[in-house]
């Protein structure tokens, strides 16, 4: 389900217009492709000592170096490849586990259904740090770990969002058309239920890519990733540990931070404008203003008028 | 009261199934994490509290269901055991000092950002489409976008370090805790600020933009159109006509984001080094201190079940409709 089916193509064009937009999708293609090419690009070994100890940023280092002499560049951009092949590998496993549990939820009814919202629930409630630190504790550190400790914490509002809203579309004249034709649930469910779930889905994983982000990079800051692996938090994690702060390197800290901030900015602008566009309540504004309605007031949207 | 109940034994369920996981974790992991632990400390403890560790992880004869009654029946009495980095001081001592402090911090950010969230999202649907409503959304999502940790360190280099308006960490300036009269309230205070001031900043922009969202979905409803059309000034419906409905789903959002900015908070105390439950995690962590970790696991997710309960509750009060038993 792309997102040009879900929209339409008038809205398609709405959106790749909007200046969020396109300032999301920039900057999230430079952070990708710098990443991908870090092979190519990095001007060192990232994990060599190839200049002095938190030297400023130069010419002969770009981004400085860091308390161990590596090149903070070349870090950045191996460091981007290890972050965002994980995080992009738990956004898929929790989007795909959190639509397991809501379709399955959907189609059985009843007490599958009572139990499984039930697991949701109290993985809600439940903190996600704590429970991940301990989890990730137990477990040899690593990228497997990573992503199999933020899989199993990381869907459960995905399926009470995609559960509910299969629950609405349920409701609707052509899943019944659907049921009395006689079709079977399982098909109901898979091509009546499922593509019309796509931009929530969409928007879901996108959220999910944030959240994994931010929370491997909080599990490696404590200490809990594999300190040998170059990530944008485990370069946090070593800029903490060897006083980046009090010995005033701010760039250290400043570039994987800001890596994770852009990439977290970049998908949140993209969300939040295909939210801005799916929701007619908040576009409606704009069309009004389009079609040269001009508001009575500027407080209230009542069709009350007032006297100047 | 029948909502209040069902809550409570939800609450009651979820703090079963922790407990539940605390226990099962050591014993059900692969590699025989416990072992490890128990192999790591046989040099350095005594050979009583070698046992008393050996029985925590399950290294003895008893049946499981023995040892899970026996752990049980520790939790409930608030026996967790002795923290391995402090030896040999018991896990709850440990804790006990911290708890004051998070709570402390974390009460303080989290009140602080939901009043001002609100506030924010109110004035900018209330100025919809002005510059304010323009600015404020796009600057909340890139300040929400940092992690945590990442704008302690940020403000901690710029506002303690470089400027020396805030102290560089603790909660205190002196070695113990100061006598609660004005200037050691005033002490606490100015290390409160900035730990706090990261966490406002952080979790501010999902309570604008719900309640900048909710007040726009209300300032369409006919009965605002009434209140207006009978003639009430419009500050009057905003603030008592269309803030009061539109602060309902930010009031439940409140339970569910304790959690998060609990999460936040944790690494937040790391950064600026404040005595708090996080601090107490990462030196946990650091020290491979096991029983210290799991501790912290379940006192952090009892408080924040306690606070979800507390919200529940709150919730019933300013909701008509959940008191007369509709769902919430």
């Amino acid at each position: 389900m792309s997102l040009s089916e879900t929209f339409g193509a008038k809205a398609r064009r709405q959106l790749l217009g909007s200046i969020p937009v396109t300032v999301g999708l920039v900057i999230l293609g430079a952070l990708v492709a710098a990443s991908v090419l870090a092979q190519v690009i990095a001007p060192y070994n990232p994990k060599r000592a190839t200049g002095g100890i938190n030297e400023p940023p130069s010419l002969a280092h770009l981004f400085g170096t860091t308390g161990q002499g590596q090149d903070v560049l070349s870090q950045f951009l191996y460091g981007g490849q290890n972050t965002l092949w994980v995080a992009f590998s738990i956004a898929v496993l929790t989007t795909l586990l959190a639509l397991v549990v809501a379709l399955t939820a959907a189609y059985f009814r009843g007490w599958v259904d009572d139990v499984l919202t039930l697991v949701t629930n109290v993985f809600l409630v439940i903190p996600g740090l704590p429970l991940v630190v301990v989890l990730a504790a137990f477990l040899p550190p690593g990228p497997l770990t990573m992503i199999m400790v933020l899989t199993i914490t990381g869907w459960a509002f995905g399926a009470r969002l995609f559960r509910s809203q299969a629950l609405s579309l349920r409701e609707r004249e052509f899943i019944a058309a659907a049921e009395d034709v006689g079709e079977s649930r399982w098909r109901i469910v898979a091509i009546e239920l499922l593509p019309n779930m796509g931009s929530v889905v969409a928007a879901y994983f996108v959220n999910q890519v944030i959240f994994a982000i931010t929370a491997q990079a909080s599990l490696e800051f404590l200490g809990l990733g594999d300190g040998g692996q170059i990530t944008w938090g485990s370069m946090l994690f070593w800029a903490q540990n060897s006083s980046a702060l009090i010995r005033g390197a701010w760039w250290t800290f400043v570039v994987p931070g800001m890596a994770i901030a852009l990439t977290a900015f970049s998908l949140a602008l993209i969300n939040n404008a295909v939210d801005e566009i799916g929701n007619p309540r908040l576009r409606a504004d704009r069309l009004l203003r389009r079609a040269g309605v001009r508001k009575p007031s500027a407080t209230l949207m009542t069709p009350v008028k007032r006297d100047a | 009261m029948y909502y209040i109940a069902k809550r409570l034994a939800f609450y009651v369920l979820a703090a079963f199934v922790a407990i539940t996981v605390n226990f099962f974790l050591p014993r059900l992991t692969p590699g025989d994490p416990a072992s490890t632990i128990v192999a790591t400390y046989s040099t350095s403890l005594n050979a009583e509290s070698l046992a008393a560790l050996k029985a925590a992880y399950g290294l003895t004869d008893e049946p499981l269901l023995q040892q899970y009654l026996t752990y049980l029946g520790n939790v409930l009495r608030g026996d967790f055991g002795r923290s391995l980095s402090n030896f040999p001081a018991p896990v709850m001592a440990v804790i006990g000092a911290g708890f004051g402090w998070s709570i402390l911090l974390g009460l303080t950010s989290v009140l602080l950002s939901f009043v001002l969230g609100s506030v924010l999202g109110a004035i900018a649907a209330w100025r919809r489409g002005g510059w304010f409503d323009k600015l404020t959304p796009p600057v909340l999502l890139f300040l929400g976008s940092f992690p945590y940790f990442f704008l302690a360190l940020l403000l901690f280099y710029v506002f303690c370090f470089k400027l020396g308006w805030f102290p560089m960490g603790n909660a205190y300036s002196s070695v113990n805790p100061p006598a609660l009269n004005l200037a050691g309230v005033g002490d606490i205070l100015m290390h409160l600020i900035a730990p706090a001031f990261t966490i406002v900043l952080v979790s501010l922009g999902p309570w604008t933009l719900n309640m900048r969202n909710a007040m726009i979905g209300v300032l369409s409803e006919d009965y605002l159109t009434l209140a207006e059309a009978k003639g009430l000034q419009p500050r009057r419906v905003l603030l008592s006509h269309a803030v009061r409905t539109a602060l309902l789903p930010n009031i439940t959002a409140l339970g569910a984001a304790v959690g998060a900015v609990f999460s936040g908070q944790l690494l937040t105390e790391i950064v600026f080094t404040y005595p708090g439950l996080g601090y107490s995690l990462m030196r946990a962590v650091s020290a491979v201190d096991y029983p210290l970790m799991q501790a912290l696991f379940l006192i952090i997710t009892l408080s924040v079940l306690a606070a979800n309960f507390f919200v529940d509750t709150l919730y019933v009060l300013l909701d008509p409709r959940v008191r007369t038993g509709g769902e919430a």
